[in-house]
């Protein structure tokens, strides 16, 4: 008997070929970007889990010194005293173009390294000595082998692959070599099993300070928030998705109700029909899934190197730019798959299993489901203020995220509500026959067309929410980098003697020459950057402060104050008023906060005295010039020529601000990708809303043919239908897509970043957008419209058929 | 004469004959009744009087328009001005209101007159199911919107296919005596597809169809 039903049941899909196809492709759809995002986030997080494992980090105590370097002096005391420490020296290392790290570490007292074992497992191990004595060997991964090999003047390279991408490792010996800074340490490595009785920290090394391994800013806390952002959007993207399933299942099931009571009727019991239609939206769900994964695979692949790349960017993340396919993650796409289609089809299915064996086979229980009834509005209403509820009682970034859902879904569930109501008056205003029909009857379409309208609504208010965070983020940043960036030349010494010669060479052909000089220090909050400003008139004039008490700069160049960034502020609640505590003895007021878009590090800014007094000996190796905008060519040229500099060490203003913007616009590639796919995809879901309404359309369109309109009247009004739909749910997606740009700015930005952005209209965006949303609706129409203009009268005579 | 059919001929798209040489006329102001066994072309008959369908042979003249010199908007542009179709399904625009249904076809045709629809509603028994929509409607009120409709737009030539075949005896009789009556008094012509020799029996003439031939 099963085998009997299965066929029956099957015969629906033979029948309704393209109905399958819809559902397996918004299954393919929902699953492929929740799945593309997924395998980024994966991996992302795969490498820095890497990072972390291979190179020890944050798993010990640290020893820093606030004006960055550490002494080989005192090394070799803490040695002496007995303190196992390892020694670390890092910098960036440019080979052939191309900016990597260099890691130099105590091969011998270091903990042993996944990638040092390696080597030494391998078939055709180093000797352990060649790795200690000159002239060493490199250690890194196959990817950035061939970069090293081509380049003349380096130590052999041996091959890992528990190496995180771009990072050369070596021992410290090798690196300060390399790096050009022998007897400097960068950090100190508390090992574990220290003996008890070592002389306390602060006799042998008063200037170093400990930092715990808990206190160090791991990769994956910083880059937490971008990851969820990029899930919000894979979440959004699968929901837009499911509408699709949710409106095809629907519509199939009520299609099946004349076959379930048929098969009632013949002896089939409810609960094996049940049973049977989960298993075939099982097996459904799993062919959708797989397409899905497909997708997704290659769309990471493609978005991955720009997701590196901002990482590394922002963050100074090391991810990898190729994509591997893990097997967690198919297992859990494919789940996400299956528990989505049964989400969408749950309510179907449920409203199946409690049919009577007696009721109707038609569609109007269907249609009726989605319709927009003031109770779902009110659910919709609910749920916003729930939204908002939770941002004012809770707060933080997940309240932040809750208010984006329950914006998003609360407006989802009002838009049939309001669509309604508007084309109840649109129909009263109407004079002629023909607009009065096209207004009752778009009334009348609606509940059919409402899930597609509402993952075109989700689309289009993501996209104006996120075009508008993006757009005044900006010319947010584009002004900030004019104020921040008033020097016309910028000039990095290769230490600090030629600065000195720069400076001096500089001083009387230009109108100032603004020294950069700035340390690292151990902050309880983080790394935290003290820069030395001298007394000038930029800063006064031109220096982003968001907030200050009288007469910010006096103080803080008499040495009195600092001022701090506004990630620092945020992070640690500091404003003008509060105190800094910078060292052991160095406490300020702060004076002012100022905005510093993109950095996720703290910083802060004494007068040049007071940062000399904090670090005495910070390197003086980066100048900004201030001169005639029109003799900086000139300059830059002559700089490069008299003193030796490579192009990158003399760089004009411009040339910073565009970099600076190249940096931004690729941080919102991604963002931008999947905008226009969940736009995409909500296009198709019009599409098969479309055509799988087509069937019932016929009975509505032939009895207007037979009054006196013709097929090309109706095919036209059909597109118009159409775009005008589309048109409304855009005219209520500006309000949404704002409150959501506003949530994003206001909210989740500077939870998740530490800043905030202050929020600008782009109403020229919301034209193009609108005139997208009204093309995508026309395409989508467009198949519908043309088979109604090509049908032949027959398929119309047939609606009036007696014998049917 | 108002409507001429001279040896129309019509295949269904496998190219089985439906009618074969059909001739027949009908004068304004006169009522014909087309009986015959299903499948016998009746309903292709009243749908190519309708200029709903075209021919494959022969010609149809309808108040002096030769049906076949017709483009797609002339045919179109005839349903609106000059003939009107009542249907065994009702065929109403479920999305409008009973108002709005019967005075649809007539604002289509640029006629509307409210007077005469509002007359129309009233003969018919609808004047207090204006505002309703169909769907909240019996069958029998259903269709005498439908009849409501078609005569709003006073045509010449009024195509009804099983006007009452989905009525029960009662709601039938009703039907049928409206739209007799209405017809009557506008001086409309009537051709009518009937299974029922009852109602053939009413009208002024009777015409049977077989095996694509009139008999």
């Amino acid at each position: 008997m099963t085998l009997a039903v299965i066929q029956a049941l099957a015969s629906h899909w033979r029948a309704h070929r393209l109905q399958l196809a819809t559902l397996l492709i918004g299954l393919a759809l929902a699953t492929g970007l929740w799945s593309a995002v997924q395998a980024i986030n994966a991996e992302a997080r795969a490498s820095y889990e890497r990072a972390a494992d291979q190179l020890a980090l944050g798993q010990y105590d640290e020893l820093h010194n606030a004006s960055g370097a550490i002494p080989l002096s005192q090394y070799v005391a803490l040695r002496r005293a007995g303190w196992q420490v390892a020694a670390v020296l890092e910098g960036p290392l440019r080979v052939n173009g191309r900016t990597l790290r260099l890691l130099g570490v105590d091969f011998v007292a270091y903990p042993a390294l996944p990638a040092v074992a390696e080597v030494e497992q391998s078939e055709t191990p180093p000797d352990p000595a060649d790795l200690l004595t000159a002239p060493g060997r490199l250690l890194t991964t196959p990817e950035v082998q061939p970069l090293l090999s081509t380049q003349p003047g380096l130590p052999p390279v041996l091959i890992s692959n528990s190496l995180p991408p771009d990072l050369i490792l070596t021992d410290i010996g090798v690196a300060e070599v390399l790096l050009d800074r022998p007897g400097e340490i960068s950090r100190l490595i508390i090992l574990p099993g220290q003996p008890g009785s070592v002389p306390p920290l602060s006799e042998i090394a008063p200037g170093l300070q400990r930092v715990a391994a808990a206190s160090q800013l791991d990769t994956a806390q910083l880059t937490d928030s971008f990851h969820l952002n990029l899930s919000a959007f894979g979440l959004l993207s699968f929901a837009v998705g499911l509408f699709i399933v949710h409106g095809t299942v629907g519509l199939a099931f009520a299609q099946r109700r004349g076959m379930i009571r048929t098969l009632r009727a013949l002896g089939v019991s409810m609960r094996r029909l049940v049973w049977l239609i989960m298993a075939e939206l099982s097996i459904l769900a799993i062919i959708g899934g797989v397409l899905g994964l497909v997708l997704g695979f290659f769309l990471a692949g493609a978005l991955l190197p720009d997701v590196a790349a901002t990482l590394r960017g922002l963050y100074g993340a090391p991810v990898s730019g190729k994509i591997t396919l893990q097997p967690q993650w198919a297992l859990a796409g494919l789940a996400m798959a299956l528990g989505g289609t049964f989400l969408a089809s749950g309510h179907a299915l449920y409203r199946l299993s409690r049919m009577p064996i007696l009721s109707g086979a038609g569609l109007q229980a269907w249609r009726s489901a989605a319709s927009g009834n003031w109770l779902v509005a009110l659910a919709g209403l609910a749920a916003i203020a729930g939204g908002v509820l939770a941002l004012l009682l809770i707060g933080g970034l997940v309240a932040g995220f809750i208010m984006v859902g329950g914006l998003l879904v609360g407006a989802a569930l009002v838009l049939p509500y309001l669509l309604s109501r508007v084309l109840i008056l649109m129909q009263r205003v109407a004079k002629g026959p023909v607009a009065q029909w096209v207004w009752s009857d778009m009334r009348a379409q609606l509940p059919g067309l409402s899930l597609a309208l509402m993952a075109l609504l989700l689309a289009l208010a993501a996209n104006i929410g996120v075009g508008t965070m993006v757009s005044s983020f900006r010319l947010t940043f584009t002004g900030w980098l004019d104020q921040r960036l008033t020097s016309e030349v910028y000039v990095t010494a290769n230490d600090d003697q030629q600065g000195l010669r720069i400076a001096e060479w500089l001083a009387p052909q230009v109108n100032a020459v603004l020294q950069i000089r700035s340390v690292e220090l151990a902050h309880p909050s983080g790394p935290l950057f003290l820069y030395g400003i001298i007394d000038d008139e930029t800063y006064r004039e031109k220096w982003p402060l968001i907030a200050s008490v009288d007469g910010v700069w006096d103080q803080v160049l008499d040495g009195s104050a600092v001022l701090i960034n506004e990630q620092l502020a945020r992070r640690e609640n500091l404003w003008p008023g509060d105190s800094l505590a910078l060292t052991q003895s160095v406490t300020l007021p702060i004076a002012g906060v100022y905005s510093d878009y993109g950095n996720p590090t703290g910083q802060a800014i004494v007068s040049m005295p007071q940062l000399d007094a904090i670090a005495p000996g910070a390197e003086t190796r980066r100048f900004g010039i201030r001169m005639d905008p029109d003799r900086a060519t000139e300059m830059t040229q002559r700089l490069r020529e008299r003193f030796d500099l490579p192009p990158r060490a003399v760089i004009q203003q411009a040339a910073l601000k565009a970099q600076s913007m190249a940096v931004f616009e690729r941080t919102f590639v991604v963002t931008s990708a999947l905008n226009i796919l969940t736009l995409g995809v909500a296009g198709f879901a019009i599409l098969t809303s479309l055509l799988t309404l087509w069937t019932q359309r016929l009975p509505q369109i032939a009895p207007v043919w037979a009054l006196g309109l013709t097929r090309a009247e109706l095919a036209r009004l059909e597109l118009l239908r159409s775009v005008l739909l589309a048109a409304l749910t855009a005219v209520f997606a500006l309000p949404l897509g704002l409150a959501l740009a506003w949530t994003l700015l206001a909210v989740i930005n500077v939870e998740a970043f530490g800043w905030r952005l202050p929020m600008f209209l782009f109403p020229a965006d919301w034209i193009y957008l609108f005139g997208l949303t009204l093309l995508a609706a026309a395409v989508a129409a467009a198949l519908p419209a043309a088979r109604l203009l090509r049908l032949p009268p027959a398929d119309l005579l047939r609606v009036f058929a007696n014998e049917r | 004469m108002l409507l001429t059919f001279d040896r129309v001929q019509k295949s269904y798209p496998g190219g089985r004959p439906v009618l074969r040489d059909v001739s027949l006329t009908l004068d304004r102001g006169q009522t014909l009744a087309l009986t015959g066994e299903s499948g016998s072309g009746k309903s292709t008959l009243l749908n190519l009087a309708a200029a709903l369908d075209t021919v494959d042979g022969g010609e149809i003249t309808l108040d002096g328009t030769a049906l076949s010199q017709l483009d797609d908007p002339g045919r179109a542009a005839l349903r609106r001005s000059a003939l009107s179709l009542v249907f065994q399904q009702f065929n109403l625009i479920p999305s409008l209101t009973v108002d709005q249904n019967l005075s649809f076809h007539a604002r289509l045709a640029g006629c509307h007159d409210p007077e005469w629809s509002a007359h129309l509603a009233q003969r018919l028994g609808l004047s207090d199911l204006l505002q309703r929509y169909p769907e909240n409607l019996s069958g029998g009120q259903q269709q005498r919107v439908a009849i409501g409709r078609a005569m709003a737009a006073r045509p010449k030539l009024l195509l009804a296919d099983e006007p009452t075949g989905n009525l029960d005896e009662t709601a039938s009789a009703t039907v049928l005596d409206l739209m007799l009556s209405l017809v009557a008094d506008t001086g409309a012509a009537l051709l009518l597809v009937t299974h029922s020799a009852e109602i053939a029996g009413r009208l002024d003439r009777r015409v049977h169809l077989s095996g694509g031939h009139i008999a």
